[in-house]
């Protein structure tokens, strides 16, 4: 084996091609299945898209690095399920792009937070998180309820995402502009939007009716985490993986 | 290997000149940005202990500075070493100019500092895509990955155009690091762009497989930035500092082949109980136990080349931090493993544990023999007999050995509690205590932290002192300097 050695390290070709084949493999069998394999994903009611301003909350809590200290990833440990409730499954991320799931907990969990507070106490928190948890280490968000939100190509967003496998259906995308901005009306009309996106959580999200921020939006993502996979109408076996 | 005792010396360097601007250039960038890593870590430190210090501005927050901190330590301070080390070492070992010539160096250079600044300022601007060690969005991604496929010719035509009949052992490590890094940066980081004229993107892979394919990449940053790269300068740089070949040939191949296939099955071992299917996870902690014999092996390559060498310790500061580089990378190798098991991961992950586990790793491997390749690099670079003050490395040799106990200790202690209180229970069968009292209880660990953040920032700066005095050929007038043997060239 060694003699034979000789030749590999003589042949810089030889080299570079069999490094790539030695590191190649373990990933091929590790990563290849999960895509191949149905059970990867769990079979649950419930899960859908984003609405579009939970999408754009979405994009804000990945621009501000929230992923850093807060996982979203429930483990199948008594103390976490008794914590923060049902564990995390598979088909509750399978439209994240890219997942959140986080590696860190300098903060609680955040997978399904969604419903836990008010609205009213999401605001509050973000302004001055010291305010409402006096031993809390977070950074203050305030300069959220400051930024508008541009609705304008809200629309591209949705079929860029189309493009890499979420269902947006062409009615999804046509109506993503109007979707984004009833959201977080006070008195909106949203009856289309909740039926393209059940579940979304509607109305004055951050306290301020006169503008669409990007505080509505973080809110409205925040409140649905977590909450749609339907648990009580999934078989039992759905949950197999 | 015998070939070390043939290198290059000044003499044959006129006769055929290396690159060696280019080298000096990815030297004093090293410093640099390991300067900027050690003081953005430490601000993020203090944040954490003192969260006035986010000062409330969007730009300053611990989220948008975390990424900065490790994008400047891996990419920027270790990117450079590697980058630079590697011009240094494939040239002298092929005894070849660099493929490329003079101008490829400086694409390298200038291209790669580019890269830096242009993700580092996405960084504070708000431009993410949210996978860890691979943040930068797509246009920044695809400018590395230019740079990267030239980087790869010019080192692997180096090879090819060499005039030694074997390839040193420390190029097959270069070699492997520069290959594997470019396979995982471009599958990782596919994504679609909303616009061409947007920083946005939407990853390709969503969910679990996203989460899969970014811990494949994450776990292998380590395994071939951080550990390849590094290795490749420990089995030039030490053998050179102890004037010694390395310890064995056989032990050399048996690492590298072993090395580079079990590492890339080790991601999954971030992901235990998570939903990723139990099947990969089990995998991956296999292979993450299987990964501590080659790592050990290396280390004990490494660590044995100094047999009948040993009394060089005390006389040379730069070879002491190349060493005891190699004991902490066994000492990180052996805690990986423990850690990748799933009944210890449902403890340590998540928590600091896991922070105390890679500043083992990055502050006192990476940075550590990054440190002792600089204190040999640099009096050869610059033509100099010897280092400005032997003393003064040993001051940074101390001054930074006890900044990482205190930062590691710190870890464990916080990592440890907090999972513990976690998952403690009354008498009454509620759970003991709320998440903030398990985040309270970590004020002073992080002060405590922070203090050694700044300990190995001041020795830093020691050592940048000491270098620069060293490159304008100043000697420092010093009682013992005469134990030191002349300059290894």
């Amino acid at each position: 084996m060694f003699i034979k050695h000789a030749t590999i390290e003589r042949n810089t070709i030889l080299l570079a091609v069999l490094t790539l084949l030695t590191v190649a493999i373990g990933g091929l069998v590790e990563i290849v299945p999960l895509f191949t394999i149905q059970t990867t994903i769990e079979r649950v009611e419930g899960m859908r898209p984003y609405s579009p301003l939970e999408l754009t909350g979405r994009n804000i809590y990945i621009r501000e690095g929230c992923y850093v200290c807060h996982s979203q990833q429930i483990r199948p440990l008594r103390d976490e399920v008794e914590r923060y409730g049902h564990y995390s499954l598979a088909a509750e991320s399978m439209y994240d792009h890219p997942f959140q799931w986080g590696s860190k907990r300098t903060g609680p969990d955040l997978a399904r937070v969604g419903g836990k507070y008010s609205n009213e106490w999401h605001v509050a928190h973000m302004v001055d998180p010291r305010a409402v948890v006096p031993q809390s280490i977070m950074p203050s968000y305030a300069f959220l309820a400051q930024k508008p939100i541009d609705t304008k190509d809200i629309a591209e967003h949705l079929k860029a995402l189309r493009v890499v496998g979420v269902p947006y259906s062409d009615e999804m995308v046509a109506q993503a502009r109007a979707d984004m901005k009833v959201q977080a009306e006070a008195d909106g009309d949203t009856e289309g939007l909740l039926a393209r996106y059940p579940k979304a959580a509607v109305g004055d999200l951050d306290g301020d009716p006169s503008k669409l921020t990007e505080m509505d939006a973080v809110v409205a993502y925040l409140q649905m985490l977590g909450r749609l996979v339907e648990f009580d109408r999934t078989q039992p076996g759905g949950l197999r993986q | 290997m015998t070939a070390v005792a043939a290198l290059p010396t000044y003499a044959d360097r006129k006769l055929e000149p290396y690159i060696e601007d280019v080298v000096r250039a990815f030297m004093i960038a090293t410093i640099f940005w390991g300067i900027a890593a050690f003081a953005a870590g430490v601000y993020i430190a203090l944040q954490l202990a003192f969260p006035v210090l986010n000062l409330g501005l969007e730009w300053t927050t611990f989220g948008r500075l975390r990424p900065l901190h490790t994008s400047a330590a891996i990419f920027a301070f270790g990117g450079n070493a590697l980058l630079g080390s590697s011009i240094y070492v494939v040239q002298r070992t092929c005894r070849a100019r660099l493929f490329g010539g003079e101008a490829t160096g400086w694409f390298l250079f200038f291209g790669y500092q580019l890269f830096i600044v242009l993700a580092a300022l996405g960084y504070v601007f708000g431009v993410t895509q949210s996978k860890e060690y691979a943040e930068p969005e797509w246009y920044v991604d695809l400018w590395l990955t230019l740079v990267w496929v030239v980087y790869l010719i010019a080192f692997a035509g180096t090879l090819i155009k060499r005039e030694e009949p074997h390839i040193y052992v420390a190029n097959w490590f270069y070699l492997a690091f520069i290959i594997t890094v470019a396979m995982l940066h471009i599958v990782n980081n596919l994504a679609i762009p909303v616009s061409f004229f947007g920083a946005k993107s939407y990853s390709v892979f969503s969910g679990v497989q996203d989460a899969l394919t970014q811990w494949w990449y994450g776990h292998n940053a380590v395994g071939f930035f951080l550990t390849a790269g590094f290795l490749a300068m420990m089995y030039y740089f030490i053998p050179k500092q102890a004037n010694r070949p390395v310890y064995s040939y056989r032990l050399s191949i048996v690492h590298f082949w072993s090395l580079i296939f079990l590492y890339i099955w080790a991601g999954p071992h971030h992901l235990h109980y998570t939903s990723l299917p139990d099947w990969a996870a089990t995998l991956g902690m296999v292979f993450s136990i299987m990964l501590w014999m080659p790592s050990w092996g290396g280390m004990i390559n490494g660590l044995m080349t100094l047999s009948g060498a040993w009394d060089k310790l005390r006389t040379d500061p730069g070879l002491r931090f190349s060493v005891t580089a190699v004991a902490f990378y066994g000492m990180a190798t052996f805690e990986g493993p423990v850690m990748s098991i799933r009944q210890v991961n449902a403890l340590s992950h998540y928590t600091d544990w896991t922070i105390g586990h890679v500043h083992s790793g990055a502050l006192g491997w990476n940075a550590f023999i990054t440190f002792g390749m600089l204190y040999y690099i640099v009096p050869v670079l610059w033509k100099r007999e010897r280092l400005y003050s032997d003393k003064l490395a040993t001051v940074h040799f101390w001054i930074a050995t006890l900044g990482i106990l205190l930062y590691i200790t710190a870890m464990w202690v916080s990592g440890i509690m907090q999972g513990l209180m976690w998952r403690a229970y009354d008498h009454l069968g509620f759970l003991q205590y709320s998440f903030v009292e398990t985040v309270e209880a970590m004020h002073p660990f992080y002060v405590i932290r922070a203090l050694g953040g700044i300990l190995f920032l001041t020795g830093a700066l020691i050592m940048t002192y000491n270098l620069w005095r060293t490159a304008r050929g100043d000697v420092r007038a010093e009682s013992g300097a005469d134990l030191k043997p002349a300059a290894a060239v």
